[in-house]
C-alpha cells in the first residue's frame, strides 16, 4: 500500500525493541498492515508516540463520544488545539484544560511550568490572546515533607511561567488527600479571546505550501514524554527525570506576540503547537485533518545539540516550538516577524497531496507513513469495565453508628483548618492574577471573573471536581462536578456557555479503573446535556498510579460562563452588616463522602448526595433572575464543609476585613452534623439588603426553590443558634470572626513553614 | 498629550498602561519598540512592568542596553517626564537614571497583592493630584522589589525628598509589617534629583478604573497630564 520508492526496507525489529516502545504485539501487526512492510526504528518510534494512550486516546475515544459537543454557540468542538464558543460581540472564547501530572511528580517546578507553557500554546495557536489561567491541583497531605516539596515546586513553577509570560493566573482549586502522595495532579486551564471569524486551525492545506518551524531549537529533552505519560510509575521513576522538559516563558512570550502578528496580517493556512510527541504529532495531525501529506527534512530543523538522529529530532519534546503552514507568498512576511521578535525560524518542508508523512534527512528518506494511520487510524479499545469488588464496602456506612457532633464550633474550626478548605492565599499570592487589568473578581470567590475590554461583558470561569465523590459513585460524582461548576458560575452572575474537562484516572487496562472512567464520563455527559452545556475540548490522563496504587477517579471540569452586564458580577462574601442571609435549597441528610466525615471521623465512605437535575436547574434560573434584578449582595455555593463552612466563608473572604453573622437555623428532621456539615447539592447562600428581603423571598417561593431565612450579617462575631427537634433543644455557639479568620488564613502557610 | 509606552521583548504591562492612558484618561498613546532610536516627540514616557528579556541575568539588566534607552536617557536629561513601573523601575535603576538596586523580596517569593503606600512627596509631576501623606491602595506584583542603596545615597535621597512613596498600612503607618518585600527605608517609589524621573514598584495602571474596584492609581496618571499641561502653558507664555 506504500507507493513510491521504498528505500525503507528494514530488517525486522526485535521483540524487545517493540516492547520497549510500549507497543503490543497486536499493535505491531496493525503497523505492518498500514505500511505493508516492516517499519524501521525511526518509524517504530513515531508509531510508538502517536499510538500512545496520551496521543491516541485509544482507551477513551469511544467513550468520549457520549459528550454533547454541539450547540448554537460552539465555534470549534473537540479535535483541535482547543475548543471555542461564541460569546457575542463577534468574539469567541477559546479554552482547554490539560494535565501535566507525570512530569510534575518527577520534577515539580519544570513539570508544572511546562504544563502552563503547553496549554498557553494550545490557545494562542488558535489565534486567541490568552487572558486567563486556572490550575486544579491535587496533593497528598502536608504532614509528609515530600508533599510539601511537591506543592511548593508546582506552585513556583506555575508562578514562574505564568507571571513571566504575563497571563494572569486568576483561580483554580487545590485539595489534599493522601491518595495523591505518589501521584499529584496538575491540571492547567487556559482561556483566550479571538474574533470568531479569525480563528486559526491546525491545518496543512495547499499542495506545495511551505511548512515552517519556529521557536526554540530542538534538543534531546522530553524524548518519549508522551510514552512516559502513558505508563504507570514505580519507585524508579526518579530516573525518568531527563524525560521532563525545561520551560522558557520569555521565549514563549515572544512566540505568542509573533503568532498574534501572523494572525493580524493573515499570513497562515494553519498552525499547531509541538506539544506531546513534538514535530511528529504536529505534522501528521495537521496533514491528517486536511487530507494532505507533509514532507519534512529533519536536517533543516534548528538544533541545540550536535549529532541528533532523525529519531531524536522527530520525538523531541523541547518546549516553545510551533509548526506552521504559510499562505502562498507570505513566507517572507512570516520570517520577517520572527526576525523582529528574535525567534528562530526555518522552512523545513512542504505540503504534499499523497497523504504521507515523509521524513527526510537531507536526501535520504528515513520515514514514510500515511498521516491518517498515525493520527486517526490508531488502535481503539473497548476495554473491559466492571465495578470493583470493594465498591460495596466504599458505599456502606452506618451513619447511626457514628456519634453526632457535640461541639459544632470546634468542628467548624477543624474544617476551616483543613487545607482543602483553608485559605489558599499562600498559593495565589505567588501568582500575578492582575496582569492584563481584566481581573474583576480575584482568586477567592466561587468563580474568577474577567471583563472583556471594549464590551460590557465579562466571563466567569471555574474549575471543579470532587474525587472522593467519584470514588464512591463515579457516575453521580461526574454529574455533581458539572452541577457544582454551573452553580459556581450562577453564583457569579454568569450563564454557562461551555466546558472543558481533564479526566485523571488510573490504569485503563484494569476493569475497575475502566469502570470508574466509563461511569464518570456518563455522569458528566448526562449533566452537561441536562444543563445544556457543550463539551468543547478536553484531555484524558490515564496511568495515574504508582506501585499499583491508583489515584481516586478525578475528573476536573473547567467551565466558562458569560456575564452580560458589569452590574451582574456577584461575589461570595457578605457586603454589609444588617443584610439578610437566605439559603436557597434543601438540607438533606447527606454525610457520605463529606469533608466533615474525613476530617472529624477519618472516614471516606458512604452514599454520596443525589443530584436532582430539575431542582438544580430551577435553582440556577432563580438565582440568575434575582442577580439580574439587582437584588443579590452576595451568593456562595454550598459545597465542601457544608452549610456552616459556607456561612463562615461568606464572612471571612471579604477582601478588606472579615464580617460576622447572627445565624438561626430552624428545626430540621435530620442529624445535627448533617444539617451543619452535610454536603447536599443544589444549595446557595445569598445575602440581600433589608429593603429587598420581602420581594426576594417571594420570588424564590414563586420559583419553587426551597428557602430558609438564616439571619443577618453582623459587624463582628459569628453566632449560631440551632433549634433541633426531636428532642426539642437549642444549640448555641459563638466564635470571634478574627479567630476564625486567623485559623482559616494561616493554616496552609503554617503547615508549609519551616521545611526546605 | 502624547504619551509613549516602551515595549521591550517580555514587557507585559505595556498594553495595560496604554489602555489607561488612552481609554481612561483620554490621551494619545504610542507603543514604542525597543529597537527604535527616537521617542518621536513624546511629552512623557512610561517604562511598563513585565519581564523584559525574561529577567535573565538580572531584572532590567539587558533591557537597559536596548537602543531606545539612549533616547530615554537624553529625554530625561532634557527634563522629559519618565515613569518606570515595576520592571520599568528596575530598568531605570540599571540605566542609572535612578540610584540603587533591587534585591529579591525578603521571603524569596513572587508577591502579588494589594498594598498601601503613603505619598511622601506630593510636589512632583507624578503626585501633584495627591495630598502629602495621602494613603493610596495600589497592587504590587514582583519578585525583586526589595530596594537597596548605600547609606550615603540613602541619606541624600531622604534629604532631597526623593522618596516619593513608602509602604505603609491602611492608616498610613510605616511599619515593618506593612513592608511587603523588605525594601530599605520602606521605599516603594523614588524620583531623581531633578524630579522628572519616577520609579515605583506598585502598579497604578491596575487600579485606575472603577470596574477593578479601585481607582487610587488614577491620581498618578492625572498628575502627569496636569504637570504637562502646566508646562506647555508655561512654555506658551
Amino acid at each position: 500500500m506504500n507507493k513510491g520508492v521504498l528505500p525503507l526496507s528494514s530488517p525486522p525489529l526485535s521483540k524487545d525493541v517493540i516492547e520497549q516502545h510500549g507497543l503490543s504485539g497486536e499493535e505491531y501487526q496493525q503497523i505492518l498492515k498500514h505500511l505493508g512492510r516492516e517499519p524501521n526504528l525511526t518509524e517504530l518510534g513515531i508509531f510508538s508516540v502517536m499510538w500512545s494512550e496520551h496521543c491516541s486516546y485509544k482507551s477513551s475515544r469511544i467513550h468520549l463520544k457520549r459528550f454533547p459537543t454541539a450547540g448554537p454557540r460552539v465555534v470549534q468542538g473537540p479535535g483541535e488545539n482547543a475548543g471555542a464558543v461564541d460569546i457575542g460581540e463577534g468574539l469567541a472564547a477559546v479554552f482547554k484544560m490539560e494535565s501535566h501530572n507525570h512530569p510534575s511528580f518527577i520534577e515539580p517546578f519544570q513539570g508544572a511550568a511546562t504544563g502552563v507553557g503547553g496549554i498557553l500554546r494550545d490557545i494562542f495557536t488558535m489565534g486567541a490572546r490568552p487572558i486567563a489561567l486556572l490550575d486544579s491541583l491535587r496533593f497528598g497531605e502536608l504532614d509528609i515533607p515530600k508533599n510539601q516539596h511537591l506543592l511548593k515546586g508546582v506552585v513556583s513553577g506555575i508562578s514562574f511561567y505564568g507571571n513571566c509570560i504575563g497571563v494572569p493566573t486568576i483561580g483554580g482549586e487545590i485539595t489534599f488527600n493522601d491518595i495523591y502522595s505518589k501521584n499529584p495532579l496538575v491540571n492547567v486551564f487556559c482561556l483566550g479571546i479571538v474574533k470568531k471569524d479569525r480563528l486559526l486551525r491546525g491545518l496543512a492545506q495547499g499542495e506545495g505550501n511551505s511548512v515552517l518551524y519556529i521557536g526554540a531549537k530542538t534538543g534531546r529533552d522530553g524524548i518519549h514524554g508522551a510514552t512516559m505519560a502513558s505508563d504507570s510509575f514505580d519507585d524508579a521513576s526518579e530516573k525518568k527525570r531527563p524525560n521532563v522538559q525545561v520551560g522558557d516563558p520569555f521565549l514563549e512570550k515572544l512566540l505568542l506576540e509573533a503568532c498574534l502578528e501572523f494572525l493580524e496580517q493573515d499570513l497562515l493556512v494553519g498552525i499547531q503547537d509541538m506539544g506531546a510527541a513534538g514535530l511528529t504529532s504536529s505534522s501528521c495531525e495537521m496533514a491528517a485533518r486536511s487530507g494532505t501529506g507533509i514532507e519534512l527534512d529533519v536536517a533543516l530543523v534548528p538544533r541545540r545539540e550536535p549529532k541528533m538522529t532523525p529519531y531524536e529530532v522527530l520525538l523531541s519534546e523541547s518546549q516553545e516550538r510551533m509548526l506552521l503552514v504559510a499562505t502562498p507568498g507570505k513566507q517572507d512576511a512570516v520570517l520577517k516577524i520572527c526576525r523582529k521578535w528574535g525567534i528562530d525560524a526555518a522552512v523545513i518542508g512542504k505540503v504534499t497531496d499523497d497523504g504521507l508523512l515523509r521524513v527526510k534527512d537531507g536526501v535520504r528518506t528515513v520515514a514514510e507513513i500515511p498521516a491518517k494511520a498515525l493520527a486517526e487510524e490508531g488502535p481503539r479499545y473497548d476495554r473491559p469495565a466492571a465495578p470493583p469488588p470493594y465498591q460495596d464496602f466504599l458505599q456502606s456506612l452506618n451513619v447511626d453508628a457514628l456519634p453526632d457532633v457535640k461541639d459544632p464550633g470546634e468542628a467548624l474550626l477543624a474544617l476551616l483548618r483543613s487545607p482543602t478548605i483553608a485559605s489558599k492565599a499562600w498559593v495565589f499570592r505567588q501568582y500575578d492574577y492582575m496582569v492584563g487589568t481584566n481581573t474583576v473578581v480575584c482568586p477567592g470567590s466561587d468563580a474568577a471573573v474577567v471583563r472583556l475590554k471594549g464590551t460590557t461583558k465579562a466571563l466567569a470561569i471555574t474549575t471543579d471536581g470532587n474525587s472522593r465523590y467519584c470514588l464512591l459513585n463515579p457516575h453521580m460524582g461526574g454529574s455533581l462536578a458539572v452541577a457544582e461548576a454551573a452553580r459556581n458560575l450562577a453564583c457569579s452572575g454568569a450563564q454557562p456557555v461551555g466546558v472543558t474537562d481533564c479526566l485523571n484516572f488510573g490504569n485503563p487496562e484494569r476493569p475497575d479503573i475502566m469502570w470508574q472512567f466509563v461511569m464518570a464520563v456518563e455522569g458528566i455527559a448526562d449533566a452537561c446535556r441536562a444543563f445544556d452545556i457543550p463539551v468543547v475540548s478536553g484531555n484524558v490522563s490515564f496511568y495515574n498510579e504508582t506501585n499499583g496504587l491508583s489515584i481516586y477517579p478525578t475528573p476536573i471540569l473547567g467551565m466558562v460562563g458569560v456575564i452580560d452586564s458589569p452590574d451582574h458580577i456577584t461575589t461570595q462574601w457578605f457586603k454589609q452588616s444588617g443584610d439578610h442571609i437566605l439559603l436557597l435549597g434543601q438540607n438533606n441528610e447527606d454525610l457520605g463522602g463529606t469533608e466533615y466525615l474525613k476530617v472529624i471521623h477519618s472516614r471516606e465512605q458512604g452514599l454520596i448526595p443525589w443530584l436532582d437535575m430539575d431542582v438544580e436547574r430551577r435553582l440556577h434560573h432563580c438565582l440568575l433572575d434575582l442577580i439580574r434584578k439587582g437584588w443579590v449582595q452576595s451568593a456562595h455555593d454550598c459545597s465542601e464543609g457544608g452549610l456552616l463552612v459556607t456561612l463562615a466563608e461568606c464572612c471571612l473572604t471579604h477582601p478588606l476585613s472579615p464580617l460576622g453573622a447572627r445565624i438561626t437555623i430552624p428545626p430540621h428532621p435530620i442529624r445535627l452534623d448533617a444539617l451543619l456539615f452535610g454536603e447536599s447539592p443544589s444549595r446557595v447562600v445569598i445575602s440581600v439588603k433589608p429593603e429587598h428581603r420581602v420581594c426576594v423571598m417571594e420570588a424564590i417561593r414563586e420559583s419553587d426553590v426551597p428557602l430558609t431565612d438564616l439571619g443577618t450579617v453582623a459587624e463582628s462575631n459569628f453566632e449560631v443558634n440551632v433549634q433541633t427537634t426531636p428532642p426539642a433543644s437549642f444549640i448555641h455557639f459563638s466564635l470571634s470572626e478574627h479567630h476564625m479568620a486567623e485559623v482559616w488564613q494561616q493554616s496552609l502557610s503554617s503547615q508549609l513553614a519551616g521545611h526546605e | 498629550m502624547n504619551i509613549g509606552v516602551i515595549v521591550f521583548p517580555g514587557s507585559n504591562c505595556d498594553r495595560d498602561c496604554a489602555h489607561v492612558v488612552s481609554d481612561v484618561i483620554g490621551q494619545s498613546v504610542y507603543l514604542i519598540w525597543h529597537q527604535d532610536t527616537s521617542l518621536r516627540g513624546m511629552d512623557a514616557v512610561i517604562l511598563p512592568g513585565g519581564f523584559s528579556y525574561g529577567d535573565y541575568l538580572r531584572t532590567g539588566a539587558i533591557a537597559h542596553l536596548s537602543p531606545i534607552m539612549e533616547a530615554v536617557k537624553t529625554f530625561a536629561k532634557q527634563g522629559g517626564l519618565v515613569l518606570g513601573i515595576c520592571n520599568g523601575f528596575q530598568i531605570l535603576l540599571e540605566a542609572g537614571l535612578l540610584p540603587g538596586a533591587m534585591l529579591r523580596n525578603q521571603n524569596l517569593s513572587f508577591i502579588c497583592e494589594e498594598i498601601y503606600v503613603r505619598v511622601e512627596n506630593a510636589d512632583t509631576p507624578f503626585t501633584n493630584h495627591c495630598q502629602p501623606g495621602q494613603v493610596l491602595q495600589i497592587p504590587i506584583a514582583h519578585a525583586e522589589g526589595n530596594y537597596y542603596t548605600d547609606p550615603i545615597s540613602l541619606s541624600s535621597l531622604q534629604a532631597h525628598a526623593q522618596v516619593v512613596f513608602r509602604y505603609c498600612d491602611k492608616e498610613g503607618r510605616v511599619t515593618p509589617e506593612a513592608n511587603p518585600n523588605g525594601s530599605l527605608d520602606h521605599i516603594a517609589g523614588l524620583r531623581n534629583a531633578a524630579g522628572n524621573v519616577l520609579g515605583m514598584m506598585p502598579h497604578p495602571e491596575r487600579c485606575s478604573e472603577s470596574i477593578l474596584s479601585n481607582t487610587d492609581g488614577l491620581a498618578i496618571f492625572q498628575s502627569i497630564v496636569a504637570s504637562m499641561t502646566n508646562r506647555s502653558s508655561t512654555l506658551a507664555f
